[in-house]
């Protein structure tokens, strides 16, 4: 059940970066450019998912278990500190230079686009990057990995 | 600074429709598995080597590949530009990777689902992230019109 729900909410969450347009890294550029002909579009498609959303996210926040019984693993992390805002300037450094974030560039994977397939490929080496460098910087302090936590 | 709109390129409707789809997805998976719809934490996960977190993993990326692949049996694909050469896709990947690592999330796990909770951290990263990519480019398109 839960591998059906993810395959449903993966394909629902493709269906809608198609349909906002966002699976096309010139339009989120057309965004990002300020000083341009600028596109709000962006900021609509933000809007309306955050809006939708919401209303699901203030039912978990008084549940500890979901509608078909599973444990809530939402994040709980408060502290804002220097990997999220370091991680966050890099990581609008390369959307502001591609106009790809993850969830797009793999939608245009499946598109078979020949640069988002570059993009991903990418994209995936910096995660491994960042799995190498936190490895080894716990096996330094033996801190567990698992201190990272993840919002998303 | 003084900014023109593009009402050429601005789709209102398109936008929140699809934007209500994606709400819709991250609102079900917080519902149903109880997890972040959060792009850049579901694939880094896959990486981490921790096997239970597999299938649901690869089920949520299966159906996000998919949708293009099946919405095109239906219904012509929108048009895809990529004006970024090779290079800089490569650069701009591995940016993206290992940043959404750092901040433990991207523009849908910070963006959407992190603000949609209200969170506070996840306000921090979508304000830092919006203004790093409008200031490359800013940078890139204007400053040095690569």
């Amino acid at each position: 059940m839960p591998l059906l729900t993810a395959l449903i909410a993966g394909f629902v969450f493709g269906l809608g970066l198609l349909v906002s347009g966002m699976a096309n890294p010139a339009k989120v550029l057309g965004f990002l450019d300020l000083a341009g002909p600028w596109d709000p579009s962006l900021a609509l498609v933000m809007a309306g998912a955050v809006a939708v959303a919401s209303v699901a996210f203030a039912i978990t926040a008084k549940r500890t278990r979901t509608l078909i019984g599973i444990e809530m693993k939402l994040p709980s992390s408060r502290t804002i500190d220097a990997p999220l805002l370091i991680g966050s300037v890099l990581f609008g450094i390369g959307w502001g230079l591609a106009g790809f974030c993850p969830g797009p560039a793999l939608v245009a994977v499946g598109m078979g686009l020949p640069k988002a397939i570059t993009f991903v490929g990418a994209m995936l080496a910096g995660m491994v990057l960042f799995e190498f460098l936190e490895r080894r910087k716990s096996a330094n302090t033996s801190m567990s990995p698992e201190h990272v936590t993840a919002d998303g | 600074m003084n900014v023109t709109i593009d009402w050429n390129a601005f789709t209102p409707g398109s936008a929140l429709a699809g934007g209500a789809l994606i709400g819709a997805a991250a609102g079900m998976f917080a519902l149903l598995n109880g997890r972040i719809a959060g792009i850049s934490g579901i694939v880094g996960g896959l990486l981490t080597a921790r096997p239970r977190g597999v299938p649901w993993r690869a089920a949520f990326l299966l159906g996000l590949i998919m949708a293009p692949v099946l919405y095109g049996t239906w219904r012509h694909l929108p048009q895809v530009r990529v004006d970024a050469g090779y290079g800089v896709l490569v650069v701009a990947g591995l940016l993206v990777g290992v940043g959404t690592r750092y901040a433990s999330g991207c523009t849908s796990g910070h963006g959407v689902c992190g603000i949609a909770r209200l969170s506070p951290r996840s306000l921090t990263a979508t304000v830092a992230f919006m203004a790093s990519g409008v200031l490359t480019v800013f940078v890139t398109r204007h400053l040095f019109a690569l």
